[in-house]
């Protein structure tokens, strides 16, 4: 079992992330007996909230509040954990983009094993903790066992491990800014300016009932008409993933995952999408999903309703010739 | 600026169906086609725009077996200046921490203003180089999807956070970046453009050419060990809709009216 088993709390405007409830979870399959402290950074009002929050869920939680932390910088926080956190530690931290900045120096600097990226937690044996991580653009899975005796930090892909939504404890909060900080502020190389936010594009696609959704098997700019055509027939709008962004083919408001747009449509075609992680996660309100993608192991299929394996080039312009019959 | 590019060579997931071995130890190898990593990629064109900019040199670093030559020459073909190969039995099966470390014996020995690596690769783990940076004691900024070149000192770096936004920072040279896809548009190689480079000398380096124990590498140095590769068991999936493609059309359409597909 780690020596002490802490959760990395994610929070913004007062309110703690959705995965501070799923580390809970976590923490439980690597160690039943002793649950994880909750550690939080943030500065005033805001933090105050937060640990409140917090306190319903976890027995203790750390806070360390400070106005250099107002906006969370990986740099400063690596080496104010380093600080507080107790020798052989285990940290869990959801893998998004403050986890995949903070985490890999972490362990370096903490000289503890690094499992990222985590889907699912078997438990402990001989010592090792042993784990499950997907490869190959999630489709293939596998085992790995981390040395956690000299302590780990673990990232967990958010929304696999179910919330504890349990709310059955008052923890105590314990304010450790004084020993984090230590009279100053480790220096920072690496300094934040502003948050530019994406611009807004011609169609919001939020607010969209129907998506037809595009992604790396369209091959072509040209190609994109045959979506264009059929979206237009089912009084749907058209998105897309990733790769169509990256070549410039649509605009980046277009883009349905984690790194662009969450939507909540009730039907949703992915149209030779592969089905990352990062795009399904963009996905809320459990629409109908219908997958084509002339890949059978794409991971897309293991998420969709209906799946058919065919290369969309050849697939849809007959769905949308079949569609167009059916509404005469 | 000096700009040394960390690039891997994998199989090619949007081209290949990935299948485990019988003992489940690996993937079949026969018959996939292999690529450079997709963010490498990204991350060679920025930094050959940045060369072609301010002056310097890039310089192309993998580590693996000597296939991953062809990636690297695939990528000097794109306009990369060197090429370097870390590979060694000792090296195999190391964990991020191995692969870091035997890079950074690589850094030492060269003299770099900038470090890039891509966002991730086939293991989607993106630890290579946070881990590089924190062993050289360098800033390190990951997702990065714009660079700005402030002055010899210092850049502008946009971090991809949630919702498409963009998270900037000033951030101190000498530095590692991670690049997210979709910073540039990487430039196309032709047959003509590998040829051109077929006869340069790519230098190969073992473990004693770094200068690092092999205890510290490889899956003896290992912190995390790769214990076997399955396929998931997740529940039902899909209903795969199949027969003849008119069958296959009658029915999804039908579903997708009901469904409220269709306005």
């Amino acid at each position: 079992m780690p020596d002490t088993l802490f959760a990395y709390i994610l929070h913004s405007e007062g309110k703690i992330d959705d995965t501070a409830l799923e580390l809970i979870t976590a923490a439980e399959k690597i160690d039943p007996d002793r649950p994880a402290v909750a550690v939080v950074f943030g500065n005033g009002g805001e933090l105050e909230a937060v640990c409140g929050e917090l306190a319903a869920s976890y027995q203790e939680v750390w806070k360390i509040d400070n106005p250099a932390l107002a906006h969370q910088n990986a740099e400063i926080i690596r080496g104010l954990l380093c600080r507080i956190l107790p020798e052989k530690s285990t940290i869990l931290l959801p893998h998004e983009h403050f986890g995949m900045d903070l985490c890999p120096g972490l362990s370096v600097k903490l000289d503890a094993a690094y499992l990222p990226d985590v889907v699912d937690i078997e438990g402990i044996a001989d010592g090792k903790l042993k784990a499950v991580r997907e490869e190959y653009s999630g489709q293939v899975s596998t085992h790995i066992q981390g040395d956690i005796s000299g302590g780990a930090v673990i990232t967990l892909r958010p929304g696999l491990f179910p919330a504890d939504e349990s709310r059955g404890q008052s923890g105590q909060v314990v304010d450790k800014t004084e020993a984090a900080f230590q009279g100053e502020t480790p220096g920072s190389s690496r300094r934040f300016i502003e948050i530019v936010e994406a611009e807004a594009g011609d169609i919001d696609i939020t607010k969209s009932d129907i998506l037809i959704s595009v992604g790396r098997g369209i091959e072509d700019e040209e190609n994109l008409d045959i979506v264009n055509k059929l979206a237009k027939l089912m009084g749907g709008d058209v998105s897309c993933s990733r790769p169509i962004v990256d070549a410039k083919w649509l605009e980046k408001s277009r883009q349905v995952g984690t790194s662009g747009q969450t939507v909540k449509p009730k039907v949703y075609l992915a149209l030779g999408i592969s089905g990352s992680f990062q795009h399904m996660g963009g996905i809320k309100g459990a629409p109908f999903v219908v997958a084509v993608n002339k890949n059978a192991k794409a991971p897309v299929f293991q998420q969709a309703d209906i799946g058919v394996v065919a290369d969309i080039l050849d697939f849809v312009p007959k769905l949308t010739e079949k569609i167009s019959e059916m509404k005469g | 600026m000096e700009i040394l590019v960390c690039v891997k060579r994998v199989p090619d997931t949007a081209e290949n169906e990935i299948e485990i071995n019988r003992d489940g130890t690996g993937i079949q190898q026969d018959d996939l086609v292999y690529s450079v990593n997709e963010w490498d990629n990204y991350a060679v064109e920025e930094a050959i725009q940045i060369r072609d900019n301010v002056g310097g040199t890039v310089t192309v670093l993998s580590v693996g077996d000597e296939d991953s030559e062809e990636v690297l020459r695939r990528e000097m073909a794109m306009g990369a200046d060197n090429g370097i190969l870390l590979s060694d039995p000792a090296l195999i099966d190391s964990d991020g921490r191995g692969v870091a470390s035997a890079i950074k014996a690589a850094v030492d020995k060269g003299s770099y203003d900038l470090i890039l690596t891509g966002a991730q690769a086939d293991d989607g783990a993106g630890q290579v180089g946070g881990m590089l940076a924190a062993m050289l004691d360098w800033p390190y900024a990951s997702l990065v999807s714009a660079i700005e070149i402030l002055d010899d000192k210092k850049l502008k770096v946009g971090r991809e956070i949630s919702g498409g936004n963009l998270e900037m920072n000033e951030i101190d040279l000498p530095c590692v970046l991670s690049i997210q896809t979709g910073i540039n548009e990487p430039r196309y190689v032709g047959i003509r453009g590998i040829r051109k480079v077929a006869s340069m000398e790519i230098p190969v380096q073992g473990v004693s050419d770094l200068g690092i124990s092999p205890d510290s590498v490889g899956s003896a140095g290992a912190k995390v060990n790769r214990m076997d590769y399955f396929v998931p068991e997740l529940g039902e999936g899909a209903e795969m809709l199949e027969g003849s493609t008119d069958e296959i059309l009658d029915k999804l359409a039908e579903l997708l009216k009901s469904k409220g597909g269709i306005k």
